[in-house]
């Protein structure tokens, strides 16, 4: 897919819970097409301790509306800029980047999308994509509290949402993979993205239950384009880059003890 | 339009914007955002003789105003790129050069002589200073002798266009200049990467998994133009200027220093398209200063 370098202008900065905001971007254009589970790069280098373009996954796409949607996290710098974004400011990003999640090509399959934290950003979008293709997504989404969950509302929207908290304040108290739903359940495809022990939790679940799985990795970028090879990933076929063969990997790929 | 040829020797650069290995990939990856044939070149990734997996993650940390790196020299080994990457890029207009690095001198020497025979390739530029791998080629960069032995060995091999990429990490960067140009190089790069370090205090523990790693970006700017200026001064052959060069304004300082070329590096991952810019900028400075031809100001520096 061909990337672009764009401008875009902001619609709107809305706080999610104290350390997460959506950021609504727009386009004077219309925005190209971007598949769930790609990423964009944002420049933010505002700052002298802040010179990378932070990668941030795509929350939603709306093509009707040419709304662009990222779920970031305040983690340093570069992220809290960006939550000081107002409506009308301009913001460079490059994208679309990477390669998304596999979309089923058998209709009977039945999609659980298993999110941790910010995490959950890239699952929103694949649930919508997965809703317009005809499938009824499960998201299973866990937090440590009731404070860390992000964008239920907008999930409920797309699918049936279960939820665990470790401490037990909302769903059922535990980790996402001790969720009575997984043993209630048949599921077909795994697509998860969160901490990485979490990630790697459900991903030995899904070995176990002999469900194929997909996981969006998140390992510390630079060029975002697979030029640097700061990024890469041990896997089976040797150390590949996240930003240009990932971020999405079947967990058949990797190298993860599971 | 002011004339922006440049040459690196007897190697012809439409202008004087290049890319630094290991920041552009093969180009390839940049194609979206640059045209790649407005380039005065593209220096590829470095290339060993056999293939390398590099160093485990994690090999980025961010510093203020730079970046640290221990890739590690992360590539397919130079039969991989004669045989599947030299035929996707050869028939770029702008000049491609391969840089070479290795871990013993038969190594460079065996590199370089696959890449001569390479039609589109006119220029090598030989990394005896990358930091980040057990005997990464900084073992040569460091002494004049080991400097000298392996450009000697390569120039035997090698009959075109040879840049040698030094490292910083030296008490003396003019010396180790000094013996490359002794040895027969027809350029030196500079500087590679400094030596750099950093911590992750919660954790107590260094950040990258080689504990150090080579430092870049418009932090080391002002250490890199006090050493192409220095090296401009010590040795005759040209000189190709980099390190933090993230605009024209700071390309044409190395070019005021004595650079005959500059290549562009971590600005790459801050603005993909910065180097077309760069070039636009280079001619805009020229026109409006009066200069007909961009090797006017090419060691113009007035003290």
């Amino acid at each position: 897919m061909k990337k672009y370098i764009l401008d875009l202008t902001v619609r709107e900065t809305v706080a999610v819970g104290k350390q997460a905001v959506l950021l609504r971007l727009t386009a004077d254009g219309q925005l190209p097409e971007m598949l769930p589970g790609q990423f964009v790069e944002v420049r933010v280098d505002q700052t002298p301790t802040v010179m990378l373009r932070r990668p941030i996954s795509i929350h939603y796409y709306n093509k009707e509306d040419n709304e662009l949607g990222l779920l970031v996290q305040l983690v340093g710098d570069g992220t809290r800029w960006m939550a000081t974004l107002k409506a009308g400011d301009t913001v460079n990003l490059v994208l679309p980047l990477g390669n998304g999640f596999t979309l089923p090509a058998d209709a009977s399959v039945r999609p659980l999308l298993v999110g941790g934290g910010v995490g959950v950003a890239p699952l929103l979008y694949l649930g919508m994509k997965l809703r317009e293709m005809g499938f009824t997504p499960t998201f299973l989404l866990g937090s440590r509290t009731e404070n860390e969950l992000m964008q239920i509302a907008e999930f409920e929207k797309v699918g049936r949402v279960f939820i665990t908290t470790e401490n037990g304040a909302v769903g059922e108290q535990g980790y996402v993979t001790q969720h009575s739903v997984l043993a209630k359940e048949q599921f077909d495809q795994v697509y998860t993205c969160g901490p990485k022990p979490m990630m790697v939790a459900v991903a030995r679940w899904a070995k176990g239950a002999g469900v194929a799985c997909e996981v969006s990795l998140e390992n510390k970028m630079a060029c975002g384009v697979g030029a640097c090879l700061c990024c890469v990933e041990d896997t089976k076929e040797g150390n590949v880059c996240v930003c240009k063969e990932g971020p999405v990997f079947s967990i058949d790929k990797l190298s993860w003890q599971i | 339009m002011a004339d922006l040829r440049t040459s690196i020797g007897k190697l012809e650069l439409a202008n004087p914007v290049m890319t630094a290995s290991g920041t552009f990939g093969y180009g390839t990856e940049f194609a979206d955002f640059v045209d790649l044939d407005k380039l005065g070149g593209v220096i590829v990734k470095g290339t060993t003789l056999h293939h390398r997996e590099g160093n485990p993650y994690p090999r980025m940390a961010e510093t203020p105003s730079g970046m640290l790196n221990a890739v590690g020299l992360q590539n397919k080994g130079v039969d991989y790129f004669c045989e599947h990457i030299y035929p996707t890029i050869k028939d770029y207009k702008t000049r491609m050069i391969v840089n070479v690095s290795g871990s013993a001198v038969e190594d460079y020497v065996a590199t370089a002589e696959r890449i001569n025979v390479l039609e589109n390739i006119p220029a090598i530029e030989l990394n005896i200073s990358c930091p980040n791998v057990k005997q990464g080629g900084m073992a040569f960069g460091v002494t004049a002798k080991g400097a000298a032995e392996v450009v000697g060995a390569v120039r035997k091999a090698y009959d075109k266009t040879l840049i040698v990429k030094l490292s910083p990490n030296v008490t003396d960067i003019t010396e180790i200049a000094r013996a490359a140009e002794g040895a027969g190089a027809d350029s030196v790069s500079l500087i590679n990467t400094l030596l750099g370090m950093a911590i992750d205090a919660e954790r107590r523990r260094p950040v990258l998994s080689t504990v150090t790693g080579g430092m870049s970006g418009p932090a080391v700017k002002p250490i890199a133009l006090r050493m192409v200026w220095q090296v401009a001064k010590a040795v005759s052959i040209p000189v190709v200027g980099l390190g933090g060069i993230t605009n024209a304004t700071d390309a044409i300082e190395f070019l005021l220093a004595g650079a005959s070329a500059i290549e562009v590096g971590t600005a790459n991952f801050m603005d993909p398209a910065v180097t077309g810019k760069i070039v636009d900028g280079i001619n805009d400075y020229l026109d409006r200063h009066g200069f007909a031809s961009v090797r006017d100001i090419i060691g113009a520096l007035e003290i």
